[in-house]
């Protein structure tokens, strides 16, 4: 039980059961869609960029708890960032859930570190980064979707 | 090899249980409870040995060499076909064509026989509960020929409608491709009355016999089909090889697909003149170990009965179901009155995936996700369910530890 507690972290479970910034934006830069097609999970992302600075970031859609989890701190996170504040937030958080943790400090994860039990389950990575992945597309204004596969 | 063996008399599932020697490992440090058998089943040591036997005494190439193990091994990999015909009652073995499974069965029908006799403006009737592998292969056959895919409804209880897949019979109807079982959610289709309609109306039948070989006996020439198509692995036997079982004047009219070694009589340049059926579909070196191996699983099965078998997995369906019911906030997707012992559910304000992972912490394996079977979860507008399938080495005690399990999972998400 103590790997699963350890998922399954209350800040995961709270962002499930009442996902922030769950909602469309009407007034959204750019939109994209991301798909995890092996279990279902797919979810829009909307960012309303203002210059380099990520104004406003919601979602909507649906999957598992960790995938819906990761999208509502991901929107309450990179929330007033910079591109390349986010960016780095990203590449952060994929070292956090693939267990290459050396040198994170706690001040670097911030929310992100309730994320840290899902190292231990590698089926469950790609739950927690496809908002991020969405995200970056997003940002780099590519895809108009994304998929994990 | 030579006759189906007798079923034993008494369904004894703990000696059942011992041929399968995975069944004895942990996973996640507990007892392995393997309800995934929709995706693929274990094998039992009567086919693990076959295949060690093959590889360790009889391996050669088929239909070949002039030398002694060449000779063993097409005996063999000849003698498997046999006992296929008989399985399904087939009449002959030439109606028996080795694939590498349900799925290059059914395409190889729509490549052939498909691209060959369906044109522009046919109809191909599937049903709303098909696996992806009866759904695209008709797609793209309808895609190139210009021809209409047409979806025969279902019930809220997973049965198919069939007054209305009845109404939907017309001439333009070339040929009906629908699953005896329905991997999703469990239904057993009332193929016989569904074959009788469609050849009525002057359509041929494929049936897609994933999930029917595993749990009853098939009679293709009792039901009367045209084409039947299952995998090895999905009844006990190895991945990797599959049976394509079609009328012998069906296979003959139709051109062949792959080509290559063993699908000729012969080949100059100018012209090639193909090979007697089966042979003509079965290019190249075949999976001959997984052959030997399919032949020794259904030997398996054969000896414990298939008519047992059905009747032990129904009584597993009834306890399993009857227990997963007593979950608050549970729900089963598909509640078919001819059912497999398939168990697709939901359970309120958790994502099957998270179901998936906190069963498996408990050794419990079971199937998260849409089932290779989309338009069915969007058909009961759900993204995803879980699904506990059971074989006939499962028990009502794992049925127990699974309904455990899941008050577990409510536990974590309470």
């Amino acid at each position: 039980m103590s790997d699963l507690r350890e998922l399954y972290q209350q800040v995961i479970l709270d962002h499930n059961k009442n996902p922030r910034n769950f909602h469309e934006m009407a007034d959204a830069t750019r939109h994209v869609d991301g798909y995890n097609p092996l279990c279902g999970d797919h979810y829009t992302i909307f960012v309303r960029t203002d210059g380099d600075t990520i104004a406003d970031v919601s979602f909507t859609g649906n999957g598992c708890a960790i995938s819906k989890a990761s999208a509502s701190v991901m929107s309450s996170t990179v929330k007033g960032k910079s591109k390349e504040e986010a960016e780095n937030l990203f590449h952060t958080f994929h070292r956090l859930v693939t267990g290459d943790t050396s040198g994170l400090s706690a001040a670097d994860l911030g929310r992100l570190a309730a994320f840290s039990g899902v190292s231990e389950f590698p089926a469950r990575v790609k739950c927690a980064t496809l908002a991020w992945h969405t995200l970056k597309s997003a940002l780099d204004g590519q895809a108009e979707s994304v998929s994990t596969e | 090899m030579s006759a189906v063996i007798e079923p034993r008399v008494e369904y004894d599932v703990e000696s059942i249980r011992r041929d399968f020697p995975i069944l004895k490992r942990l996973a996640r440090g507990k007892h392995l409870v393997y309800l995934d058998n929709a995706a693929t089943t274990q094998k039992p040591r009567q086919v693990i040995d076959r295949i060690v036997r093959y590889y360790s005494e009889e391996n050669s190439n088929v239909h070949r060499g002039v030398h002694y193990l060449s000779e063993l091994a097409t005996v063999e990999y000849e003698n498997a076909r046999g006992y296929v015909q008989r399985f399904i009652n087939a009449r002959d073995v030439k109606e028996i064509v080795f694939t590498r499974g349900t799925t290059e069965s059914i395409n190889l029908v729509a490549q052939t026989w498909g691209r060959k006799n369906v044109g522009a403006g046919d109809e191909i009737l599937i049903s709303a509960i098909e696996h992806h592998s009866n759904i695209v292969p008709w797609q793209m056959l309808c895609a190139e020929k210009n021809a209409t895919l047409r979806i025969v409804p279902v019930a809220d209880n997973g049965e198919l409608l069939i007054d209305e897949y009845e109404r939907m019979l017309n001439p333009r109807v070339k040929l009906v491709a629908v699953g005896h079982g329905s991997n999703a959610l469990g239904t057993i289709n009332p193929i016989k009355r569904m074959i009788a309609a469609a050849h009525a109306n002057g359509s041929l039948v494929l049936i897609d016999g994933a999930q029917g070989v595993p749990h009853m006996r098939v009679d293709v020439q009792d039901h009367g089909s045209d084409f039947y198509a299952f995998s090895g692995h999905k009844v006990y036997g190895p991945t990797g090889v599959g049976v394509l079982y079609g009328r012998e004047a069906l296979l003959d009219a139709m051109p062949p697909w792959q080509g290559g070694g063993d699908m000729i009589l012969s080949v100059s340049f100018e012209k090639t003149t193909y090979n007697a059926l089966p042979y003509k579909f079965e290019a190249g070196t075949p999976n001959i170990a997984g052959v030997i191996g399919l032949a020794a699983a259904l030997e398996y099965v054969s000896s414990i009965g298939l008519d047992a078998i059905a009747a032990y997995e129904h009584e597993l369906l009834v306890y399993a179901t009857n227990r997963l019911r007593e979950i608050e906030g549970l729900r089963i997707i598909g509640t078919a009155r001819e059912k497999a012992a398939v168990i697709s559910f939901v359970l309120e304000g958790v994502h099957p995936h998270d179901i998936g992972t906190i069963l498996d912490q408990e050794g419990i394996a079971v199937r998260t996700g849409h089932h290779c079977a989309q338009p069915v979860m969007l058909r009961y507008n759900i993204p995803a369910t879980g699904r506990a399938s059971f074989g006939l080495y499962n028990t009502k005690e794992e049925a127990d530890v699974l309904v455990a399990g899941l008050r577990k999972v409510i536990e974590v998400f309470r």
